[in-house]
């Protein structure tokens, strides 16, 4: 009985210690890029596309650059923190990737930040905006490639203010830190151009039923200002346009409300709504169009700012892969390559990265329509060249808290 | 017998302590999930192997020791002495203020009722935002010093760990085998008759219930640590579920058996989930398999015990 | 808060009740009949969900998919029920265990099958829009459900209280051992109380389906409400399991409209509360 047990666990360990891959040999084997992507849950259109962005590039690389194959690792986080962090140890522990990227919740951006600055492992964030990751609490090993949170709301905040004349917006956004951050901003520039915040309300992200939140928009807005993204997205419009309200408190939202990962399973329910993103499928350059038309011959649907934005991460990191000459296992090397990359001609528009690490670039308030028979985001307004710190002196933006929950403070609620 | 367990056991955590440095760091990490979640188990297995007590909440204390630790680590900065009792009194009161209301309950309803203090403990985690930071989780809890020892590194952290589990599975032996421990174990048996044999059946429960959640408190400790990040999936009732399967899977009442059934779910999460994703269906079909033709659990068979 | 609040924030509460009640019903009796508590449950919800969205998504109708979900699920119950938990008779810890390894089971087989994009199962146009009285708007699906959740609700009380298969479902649930002392073929009721059981689960999954949407983790998602219903409406009680969901669905409503950051425990504290104080819900019997 006792030997059983005992011939178990030796099993058990030998098993293990026989079993567990052994540390990739240097320079000769392929270049390993561990990719934290949302497969399934809530935010599976938006894993996919993340993924099929990522692939889009590599394959036009012919998945291989100075000399070397590159071997993409693709990793479910579920749409979960927890499982994101797990995933990445995985991806540095066992497959010894030399760089990691991807992640979607601004939460797993702030988990994993500190995990990569003590692994120094050189990691890029293509969509993970949290704003403080280059406001505040910068991590060194982290690049930023897509974009922060409160970036383009800054700008739409204004714009509505001007362009729509509302006077009283209530908001109804996701309760954590994407939320907080993207709604802060509107809510800061909306305040200064005359325009004034009543209510703040604010679901779980797992909500699927959202009337509860619906019956508590305040009758007397001029407008509502939404930030969803994934099934959330899909669920609100839907509900909102159900409730009867959209045709009396008009729908404004954040770009991912109506991003293309989720458009095309919307109907009329999303016509007309205004939102703001520094990227849309049909923006009218020759990088978006020829980027558009190949992703939508590999993927069946239009891009989403998520494939996009992949698309560049790869195209940056390859980028910086041939300056090293191939040489990633020379972390500092590399992470200094990415920092340093200054390609042109992206999807998005022009893009260059700002002392703190974030990108400064055009911010599109978007409408919805139907061309064609198809829903998609058509350009209304471009401010051009937008940084993480909008109009305001970045010192002084700095010394004031992150956008929070309660922050600004909610003064006319 | 004891004896012979002991030496056992002894034989056992001396040759993973040796192994260990040998190993590579990854499976290094999955044995420290497992020895996290083997105390866990190892907690849930006084409640429901000797007591005959199942519970579906356990995970509702080892988050309330997790939160604790994660949130005084990073915004108190206090040290490892600290968070560890702060973790540890925050479970057991936990569990003191829930065992009032659950001991009253047996069998079904007591599988109900723990099942419903778990989900009050998860919704705060995920609703009280001002506290518990919500969906975000608390992230960046920073690896402890202990002494001059920096407990960043994997192999440091896993003779923290294998030293933390040694000792819990000392303590819960030394109290399992004790008349207290006998006690329970004849609750589970039948408690009419340990009434009429004149003992306090409802102190004896109580009193369980609080141990096991101050254990699972231990492991909740070590998990903030271990992870850096904790959120309101670490309280959410998949986790009280999972820590029940160890529980059946590894044979409730043998106290290493739990553990054992932690070290193969932990392993079949992580490795069979390279060559398959359906480890979960693998889970659940092993575990069918374990209760019609091994109810006693892998280590409950081994020693041919009849439950 | 306004008039028109509490009037829409009751009707929400109702209608989420009036799925629940779908839902609980069918594990209140089979807890009745059984003493087992069926951690599948939820399972039985999402995967109804999921075999509807396919069958309406192939055949254009809704009626073909409440239909299939229902039957579908019905013979997984069976299944399950004949081949596996059958084997453990009496022991009540060994089936609620396996119950959980079958939900495991499903939640990979559903991720497996159908993947892991959430949807929404498409509604006939009659049940779309909304109907207007004075300032008030109430969903025409919303009403459907509750229109469904009645008819059933009368369905099982006629079906209980009037025929004679509902009186040996009552004599097996009162006493299961005394009921087969007088000839009651008690295995076969328990058959078919599960796999009813199962059905109306599954037929809360299909409608679900159709506001809420299926996607993977809807099983252990809906499954603590079921069991907070059951168990403060009282187990093996189907008035206890109307009173329950209606109770539930307004207080889970009013609960995250009105404390927000106290939503869910202002759902599971009751529950906790009335199972200490009385620990066989508010109608039911020891």
């Amino acid at each position: 009985m006792a030997h059983r047990l005992l011939a178990f666990a030796a099993i058990l360990l030998l098993a293990l210690t026989l079993g567990a891959p052994r540390p990739a040999p240097a320079q000769s084997g392929p270049i390993k890029i561990g990719l934290l992507s949302p497969l399934s849950g809530a935010a599976s259109a938006i894993g996919k596309d993340m993924q099929n962005g990522t692939e889009l590039y590599l394959d036009e690389i012919g998945r291989q650059a100075a000399g070397r194959k590159i071997e993409l690792i693709v990793e479910d986080t579920e749409g979960v923190t927890a499982t994101a962090v797990t995933k990445a140890r995985k991806l540095v522990d066992q497959d010894h990737i030399h760089l990691l990227t991807g992640g979607l919740l601004a939460s797993t951006g702030y988990a994993l930040h500190p995990y990569v600055d003590s692994v120094k492992i050189p990691t890029t964030y293509p969509v993970m905006s949290s704003d403080d990751l280059t406001q505040r609490k910068p991590a060194r090993w982290v690049v930023r490639l897509g974009w922060n949170s409160s970036q383009s709301t800054h700008a739409f905040g204004e714009w509505v203010a001007k362009n729509l004349k509302y006077k009283k917006i209530a908001t109804v956004g996701f309760d954590y830190a994407f939320g907080w951050e993207t709604i802060g901003g509107f809510q800061r520039t909306f305040e200064e151009n005359g325009g004034q915040i009543i209510q703040k309300i604010w679901t779980p992200l797992n909500t699927t039923d959202f009337s509860p939140f619906i019956a508590q928009i305040r009758r007397d807005a001029d407008a509502v200002f939404v930030v969803f993204f994934g099934r959330g997205s899909l669920q609100f419009v839907k509900q909102y346009a159900d409730s009867g309200l959209k045709a009396k408190i008009p729908l404004l939202g954040n770009g991912t409300t109506t991003d293309e990962s989720v458009l095309p399973q919307m109907g009329d329910e999303a016509l007309g709504v205004y939102t703001t993103l520094h990227y849309s499928a049909v923006l009218d350059n020759p990088a978006n169009k020829r980027f558009a038309k190949a992703f939508e011959a590999k993927a069946g649907k239009a891009p989403s700012y998520y494939a996009e934005t992949c698309y560049t991460n790869a195209r940056w990191i390859v980028e910086a892969i041939k300056a090293i000459g191939g040489k990633v296992e020379d972390r500092e090397a590399f992470l200094a390559a990415i920092k340093k990359v200054e390609p042109k001609d992206f999807p998005r528009g022009p893009v260059a990265i700002d002392r703190w690490g974030n990108p400064v670039q055009n911010v599109y308030i978007r409408k919805v329509e139907r061309v064609g028979g198809q829903l998609q985001n058509t350009v209304v307004f471009t401010y051009p060249q937008v940084s993480q710190f909008w109009k305001y002196n970045p010192e002084e933006f700095l010394k004031m808290p992150v956008y929070a929950r309660d922050y600004p403070p909610c003064k006319h609620c | 017998m004891i004896l012979r367990r002991g030496l056992l056991a002894a034989v056992v955590i001396a040759a993973l302590a040796l192994l260990a440095p040998a190993l590579p760091a990854y499976p290094l990490t999955l044995l420290t999930q497992a020895l996290i979640f083997g105390i866990m188990a190892m907690s849930l297995d006084v409640l429901l192997g000797y007591t005959g007590l199942p519970s579906l909440g356990q995970a509702a204390y080892f988050g309330a020791a997790a939160y604790a630790v994660a949130l005084l680590a990073t915004e108190g900065q206090v040290g490892l002495a600290g968070c560890a009792v702060a973790g540890i009194a925050l479970a057991t009161v936990t569990a003191a203020v829930f065992g009032v209301i659950a001991i009253r309950a047996v069998g079904t309803y007591f599988l109900m009722i723990t099942l419903a203090l778990g989900m009050i403990v998860w919704g705060l985690a995920f609703r009280w935002v001002s506290l518990t930071k919500g969906d975000n989780g608390v992230s960046g809890v920073p690896r402890p010093e202990l002494g001059a020892l920096n407990l960043t590194p994997p192999l440091p952290f896993f003779y923290f760990a294998l030293t933390v589990a040694a000792l819990v599975w000392l303590l819960l032996g030394l109290l399992v085998s004790s008349p207290f421990g006998l006690g329970l174990k004849g609750i589970r048996g039948s408690e009419s008759r340990m009434r009429a044999l004149g003992y306090n059946v409802w102190l004896h429960k109580y009193v369980a219930f609080v141990i096991s959640g101050a254990f699972a408190g231990v492991a909740g400790v070590l998990w903030a640590y271990y992870n850096g990040f904790v959120g309101p999936t670490d309280v959410q009732l998949v986790t009280s579920v999972e820590t029940l399967l160890m529980v059946a899977l590894g044979g409730p009442g043998t106290l290493v058996g739990p553990a054992v059934g932690a070290a193969v779910i932990v392993f079949l999460k992580n490795f069979v989930s390279v060559y398959t994703k359906r480890w979960l269906l693998i889970l659940g079909a092993v575990y069918i398999g374990v209760i019609l033709f091994a109810p006693q659990g892998l280590v409950g068979a081994m020693r041919g015990r009849r439950r | 808060m306004s008039t028109e609040f509490w009037i829409t924030q009751s009707f929400n509460g109702i209608s989420y009740g009036a799925l629940l009640f779908l839902l609980a019903s069918g594990l209140s009796l089979i807890f009745g009949v059984m003493r087992i508590v069926n951690m599948a449950h939820g399972s039985y919800f999402m995967l109804g969900g999921y075999v509807g969205l396919t069958v309406a998504l192939r055949t254009r109708s809704f009626a073909l998919a409440l239909l299939a979900g229902t039957v579908a699920i019905a013979l997984v119950g069976i299944g399950m029920e004949r081949l596996f938990l059958r084997r453990l008779r009496g022991q009540e810890l060994g089936q609620v265990l396996m119950t959980i390894g079958f939900a495991l089971i499903f939640q990979d087989l559903a991720l497996l099958i159908w993947g892991g994009d959430p949807y929404n199962l498409p509604v006939p146009a009659a049940l779309t829009g909304a109907l207007r009285v004075g300032a008030s708007v109430f969903p025409i699906y919303r009403i459907f459900i509750v229109a469904v959740a009645v008819a059933v609700g009368v369905g099982l009380w006629l079906l209980l209280d009037r025929t004679q298969a509902g009186a040996m479902i009552r004599a097996a649930v009162d006493d299961a051992e005394m009921a087969q002392g007088v000839g009651i073929n008690v295995p076969r009721v328990s058959l078919a109380v599960f796999a009813l059981g199962a059905a109306l689960a599954a037929l809360g999954g299909v409608i679900g389906a159709g506001f809420l949407g299926v996607y993977p983790g809807a099983d252990f998602e809906v499954l603590p409400y079921a069991f907070v219903v059951v168990i403060v409406g009282g187990l093996g009680s189907l008035p206890g399991a109307m009173a329950g969901s209606l109770l539930v669905g307004l207080l889970d409503n009013f609960g995250k409209a009105l404390f927000p950051e106290l939503s869910y425990f202002t759902l599971f504290a009751p529950m906790a509360l009335i199972l200490a104080i009385r620990p066989t819900g508010l109608f039911g019997r020891a």
